[in-house]
């Protein structure tokens, strides 16, 4: 049933590869399930995109790849493989060496992920000790590290508090802690959100110069979709807990296959054109794991849905350059004039 | 910066301790008899005319309220705090010898609560919700609604059906002198303390630490790929230190004028014992000035605590 996979970035070796995850969240009356059979490879030197509105599953997918699920939440299927091993079944000790180590990770909110008493420098050198590195190194390391981002003066720099930084240097102070033990993979969970747009371009660019000096694998979580087209050679789009559609970024958006992906591009306002009246939206509401309708999970708010969509969830297929999970074959697909996309 | 915020924090003290000094002296005053009749007791009925009147002027009794009320202060500030009336000694020797029994009691209850409730607060708020949380909050609940006269009383009884201790009421022993029979004498009277010390501290700490451990900040300390302890004490505790400092602080600023109780049934000379005498023989030098020095003392350790908050907190010291 499942068509041959389709990579779409295959220049670059695989550093991360996650098999058919399933995160769910368990309580004493059944669990939820958060996030149901996602994959995809991350690639040496290349980003990876993920997309998706709130809820859609995207930060417990990456919360499960570092191992940091919050009490209560657990991997309960597939594989993430790291040099061929499936890290999810390591121990917790073994885990916590990946972590910082060998996968890097950046948050949302640069106010909130640092910690108010600790000098910046510190909060960077803990991490290089972690994994190893004695108290000078760790120390040159910090100072290079943080050079590295494009902090100013990083020796006086060092021995600031993070509110005597700006959010933009709070996150470039998060970068460095991140890359500062030289991970192969950075994990980036929507980290330009809370900055302001020129700030968030420094950042983008920064975390791209970088990924080609490191040689870094990327998984960048967004919602964003002016943030992948910049950065991301390729893409996943996920809704319920699932990858709707995976391909380059370029095809894309382009040619999206899904309709969920076709919705949300129309929903970007272009810069170029004047806009008259509402921008177009995607009708009804994201449904959350509690919720989920039998078959497709968009089909409640597709505006193209035939008869097998409420009967069977559709496997990611071959749809022109990249796979999307849905029903409607290629030939039949519309394209989709305002007339048809529901004005809230 | 600092200097501004000294000076109004050492301003805000004196005015404090201004406000403590008119009520003592009010409410003293309040309270049926006086000097006179206090000293001398029932003689004080056989006392003609003439020598009443005297011993009013050597008391300075017939002087308008605010005029002794004054002649006092411009004596405490000489630091002249009187004579007792009873005894016939200096205040300040007696305050002088009782002080240190009551500091070191508080001092060693305020240490052995604050480890104990910062140990039992991490071990609950680490795991909420899990049987050792509910342990360490009935334990801590417990702490808090026995009184310390029960516990303290319990405390001598077991000693004595046990161990065959009875507490030394013969000498007090200094901690300069002696330190083990010192502490023979300070242990058990300071775990009492203790206890409830500990149990408000636990509290604060279990619950500031569930707080705090849900913090972005502790998310990034794991996946920095920290040892748990290191996320514990260095991230976790660390903040959480705020809250838990200043429940400390008050805490022990009660101790120090919540020893009465306790030095009594342990028969400890501090300042708690000289205050609880001199309200019952109506001495009014000393409860006034050994009501004052509870009140500097008060004030003081508040002015560490928040020379403290400045250590723990960057943002505070910024500010």
């Amino acid at each position: 049933m499942t068509a041959a996979p389709v990579e779409p970035s295959t220049d670059g070796e695989v550093a991360l590869s996650v098999r058919d995850l399933h995160t769910a969240v368990g309580g004493r009356r059944g669990s939820l399930r958060l996030v149901r059979g996602v994959g995809f490879d991350l690639h040496r030197g290349r980003t990876l995109a993920l997309v998706g509105e709130s809820g859609s599953g995207k930060s417990v997918t990456a919360l499960s790849i570092a191992g940091l699920l919050p009490a209560g939440v657990r991997v309960t299927g597939g594989q993430v493989l790291l040099d061929g091993q499936d890290v999810v079944r390591w121990t917790e000790g073994r885990r916590r060496a990946l972590r910082g180590g060998t996968v890097g990770m950046v948050y949302q909110d640069p106010m909130t992920a640092l910690n108010p008493v600790m000098r910046v420098g510190s909060q960077v050198a803990e991490g290089l000790r972690a994994h190893g590195w004695d108290r000078a190194a760790g120390r040159r390391r910090t100072l290079e590290v943080l050079d590295e981002v494009g902090l100013p003066t990083p020796g006086a720099l060092a021995r600031l508090y993070p509110h005597q930084l700006s959010g933009g240097m709070r996150q470039r102070v998060l970068i460095a802690c991140a890359l500062a033990p030289r991970p192969r993979v950075l994990i980036a969970d929507e980290p330009t959100t809370a900055l302001d747009v020129t700030i968030a371009q420094q950042i983008l660019d920064l975390v791209t110069d970088l990924r080609d000096e490191y040689g870094l694998a990327v998984l960048w979580i967004t919602h964003d979709l002016g943030v992948v087209a910049r950065i991301a050679e390729s893409t996943a789009v996920m809704y319920a807990g699932r990858i709707v559609e995976r391909g380059r970024t370029a095809d894309l958006f382009a040619r999206p296959s899904h309709p969920y992906t076709q919705g949300l591009l129309r929903s970007v306002p272009a810069a170029d054109q004047p806009h008259q009246g509402l921008l177009p939206q995607i009708g009804g509401t994201p449904v959350s794991p509690a919720t989920l309708p039998g078959g497709c999970p968009f089909r409640t708010r597709c505006p193209q849905q035939v008869e097998r969509c409420a009967d069977q969830e559709p496997p990611l297929l071959r749809r022109g350059p990249a796979e999307a999970a849905c029903w409607v074959p290629p030939e039949d697909w519309r394209p989709v004039g305002a007339a048809e996309v529901r004005h809230g | 910066m600092t200097w501004r915020w000294a000076g109004a924090r050492l301003g805000g003290a004196v005015l404090t301790l201004f406000g403590v000094t008119i009520v003592v002296f009010v409410v003293l005053r309040a309270i049926p008899g006086d000097a006179i009749t206090s000293s001398l007791g029932i003689e004080s009925g056989t006392l003609t005319p003439a020598q009443t009147q005297a011993l009013t002027l050597y008391y300075g009794l017939d002087k308008p309220w605010y005029v002794q009320f004054f002649a006092w202060v411009g004596q405490v500030l000489r630091g002249n705090l009187g004579v007792s009336l009873t005894s016939g000694n200096t205040v300040g020797s007696l305050i002088g010898a009782a002080l240190p029994v009551t500091v070191e009691l508080a001092v060693l209850a305020a240490i052995i609560g604050t480890v104990i409730g910062v140990l039992l607060g991490t071990l609950a708020g680490s795991g909420p919700g899990r049987a050792r949380d509910g342990v360490t909050q009935g334990v801590g609940l417990l702490g808090l609604a026995v009184p310390e006269f029960v516990l303290g009383i319990l405390m001598v009884a077991f000693l004595a059906a046990r161990f065959d201790y009875f507490p030394d009421t013969s000498t007090f022993v200094p901690i300069t002198t002696s330190f083990s029979a010192n502490m023979s004498q300070m242990l058990y009277p300071a775990l009492v303390l203790a206890v409830g010390f500990a149990a408000n501290v636990m509290r604060t700490t279990r619950s500031e630490y569930v707080e705090v451990a849900q913090a972005d900040f502790v998310r990034t300390a794991r996946g920095k790929g920290l040892a748990p302890g290191r996320i514990r004490f260095a991230h976790i505790l660390r903040n959480a230190g705020i809250p838990i400092l200043t429940v400390t602080g008050i805490q022990f600023g009660y101790l120090l004028g919540g020893t009465v109780i306790i030095e009594q049934i342990f028969a400890l000379p501090g300042l708690g014992r000289l205050l609880f005498t001199a309200i019952t023989n109506h001495d009014y030098p000393i409860v006034q000035s050994s009501v004052l020095v509870v009140a500097v003392a008060f004030v003081l350790v508040n002015l560490l605590v928040d020379l403290a908050y400045r250590a723990v907190d960057p943002r505070v010291r910024q500010a």
